[in-house]
């Protein structure tokens, strides 16, 4: 078994891993990353469409060249790719590793996670029938279509509205594949307003809310499905209808991808690492970014706590302590995601929200101070929110709650 | 009434910024904007008029590679071009190949359909077994 040591290694070579890089070797430290696949870039390879950088580029650019365009401001750092890591062992500050060129045992003087998400199976439905050839996730059918010119099929159903799905739907559809319609279990949309109106409406491809599959057909390869109407999680009687289709699309979300560590990092109820502004896990040395905390909508944001992340981690690897944390922060009344845990309540940060359902006018508060108010609020669209400790008291339990007053 | 104006009443839905206004929006028989309703601000009326007369979007797609380390370049238009001609652009662009070393930002396809847009590659792709 070979043996090295670096300052920083970084785990997983996303937009988050990419930031992560960049912080850690603007402190002058020894940066190693470790990635699965061949290349950096993460699902930046497979998302060719543009609305890319919008903060960070200030363009709007395809995945692929916002991956290209943040790789060239890095200065050199050593990488591992196409290696998995086995396990990681946060009380000796070591991971081991196995790739064709053999096994590795790291040490790290800190280590940041930027492992992004997974996508719900279309299995975890349990939508009765068999599974025949011909169902597939969106973000499989994407790397399909997008990197190995390959085309899953000829008519296609989408089930679920989340982004994935909806870029998907024009996607194919601009390949020649019929798309029969996007199929939602709930009362809205999953994805972003500007996805619905781009790719759907553009192609005139209907989305159907409150309804959903019910049944899958065909045994080799998939014939058809039936969709139904659905009330409160239920399919409703007599609403059912055949819809035939060669191919099935799931788009029925993320999961943040933290299997490696799951049973040593603080984890929220949505699997997501549970990170204080400064990047950092429950571990004085174990810092987290990106889709593994939680879900992005913006590439820019994942890849901006990336950038504190591998900054905080070069710190404590060059043996700085950073400061306690003073505050803890929850979810409250309509609120459905937070994207940091606890805070130093010493600098301002970005929080990032998610609403659990759309609503119209909606203030948002920490405990009983008023922090913003926003027009609409919808579960889509993360809601960013300035934190500042000069302005708001951010110690001790700090409720965030999102209440609306005035419909749309 | 017998010289009542044909007007034409169009939905859509405003995506400037996260509300998603829906709009109401007016045309007359010839298709032109006269009116817009449901918007919250002014924004929403400037998209409405730009959609009605020329929408225009960016067109993302990939053109096959020859001999390079990956199958396909990922391309887009430089800038929107008008929407209706999307199916017809995909049409000339499926047709084309390149060979490899492609280069991020290379042109692709000039002056797409005389739209004086061009088709530009948005990933670098090596040629196999080396540079
Ligand atoms: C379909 C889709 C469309 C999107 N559209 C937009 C858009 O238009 N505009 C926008 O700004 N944002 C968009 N986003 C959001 C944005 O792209 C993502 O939030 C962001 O790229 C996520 O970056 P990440 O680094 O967290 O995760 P990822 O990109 O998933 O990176 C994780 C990396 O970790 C590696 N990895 C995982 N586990 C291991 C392991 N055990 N060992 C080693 N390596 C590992 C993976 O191989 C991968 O390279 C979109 C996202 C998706 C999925
Ligand atoms: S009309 Fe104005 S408020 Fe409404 S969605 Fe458009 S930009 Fe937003």
């Amino acid at each position: 078994m070979k043996k090295l040591k670096y300052d920083v290694v970084v785990l997983g070579g996303g937009a988050a891993g990419m930031g992560a890089i960049n912080g850690a070797l603007s402190q002058n430290v020894s940066v190693l990353l470790i990635e699965r696949e061949a290349s950096t870039g993460g699902v930046l390879n497979q998302c060719i469409h543009n609305g890319f950088g919008v903060h960070v580029f200030k363009q709007e650019l395809s995945g692929p060249e916002y991956h290209e365009m943040y790789m060239e401001k890095l200065s050199r750092f050593d990488a591992m790719y196409e290696t998995t890591v086995l396990n990681v062992d946060v009380k000796s500050n070591t991971l081991n590793t196995i790739s064709i060129s053999g096994v590795y045992e790291i040490k790290y003087g800190s280590l940041v996670l930027a492992t992004g998400a997974r996508e719900r199976p279309f299995e975890a439905l349990r939508i009765p029938g068999y599974r025949p050839a011909g169902v597939f996730t969106a973000g499989l059918a994407q790397h399909f279509v997008n990197l190995e010119n390959r085309l899953p099929g000829h008519k296609a159903v989408i089930v679920g509205s989340g982004d994935i799905g909806l870029i998907m739907a024009r996607r194919l559809t601009l390949e020649g594949v019929e798309v029969e319609g996007v199929y939602e279990i709930m009362p809205y949309q999953g994805g972003l307003t500007r996805n619905i109106v781009q790719c759907l409406d553009d192609f005139n491809i209907p989305l159907h809310l409150s309804t959903s599959i019910v049944e899958v057909h065909g045994k080799d390869r998939l014939e058809g499905v039936t969709v139904a109407k659905f009330e409160n999680g239920h399919p409703v009687r007599k609403t059912e209808r055949f819809v035939k289709c060669d191919t099935l699309v799931a788009s029925v979300g993320l999961i943040p991808e933290n299997d490696l560590v799951n049973e040593t990092i603080e984890l929220s109820d949505g699997s997501g690492a549970n990170v204080d502004d400064l990047m950092r896990t429950n571990i004085y040395n174990v810092f987290a970014a990106g889709n593994n905390v939680c879900i992005h909508d913006l590439v820019d944001f994942a890849a901006v706590e990336g950038e504190i992340a591998g900054k905080n981690a070069a710190h404590v690897a060059k043996g700085k302590e950073l400061p306690e944390r003073m505050g803890i922060l929850k979810k409250g009344e309509g609120v459905g995601l937070l994207s940091t845990k606890y805070t130093i309540a010493a600098e301002p940060f970005k929080l990032f929200v998610r609403v659990k359902k759309p609503m119209g006018t909606t203030i948002l508060r920490l405990n009983d101070q008023k922090i913003k108010t926003v027009l609409a609020a919808k579960p889509s669209e993360m809601i960013e929110v300035k934190m500042d400790p000069s302005r708001y008291n951010m110690k001790g339990n700090l409720i965030l709650s999102a209440m609306e007053v005035d419909k749309i | 009434m017998k010289n009542a104006p044909k007007t034409k009443m169009m939905d859509m839905t405003c995506v400037v910024c996260p509300i998603g206004c829906h709009l109401k929006v007016t045309v007359d028989e010839n298709g032109n904007f006269l009116s817009v309703t449901g918007n919250r601000c002014p924004r929403g009326e400037a998209y409405a008029k730009e959609e009605i007369t020329d929408p225009k979007r960016v067109l993302p797609t990939s053109v096959k590679v020859i001999g390079g380390e990956l199958p396909l370049t990922s391309v887009r238009t430089e800038k929107a071009i008008p929407k209706r001609l999307i199916f017809s652009a995909m049409k000339v662009i499926k047709s084309i190949q390149v060979n490899a070393p492609v280069k991020r930002g290379q042109i692709i396809l000039e002056n797409i359909l005389d739209t004086g847009v061009n088709v530009i590659a948005t990933r670098t792709v090596k040629k196999q077994n080396g540079k």
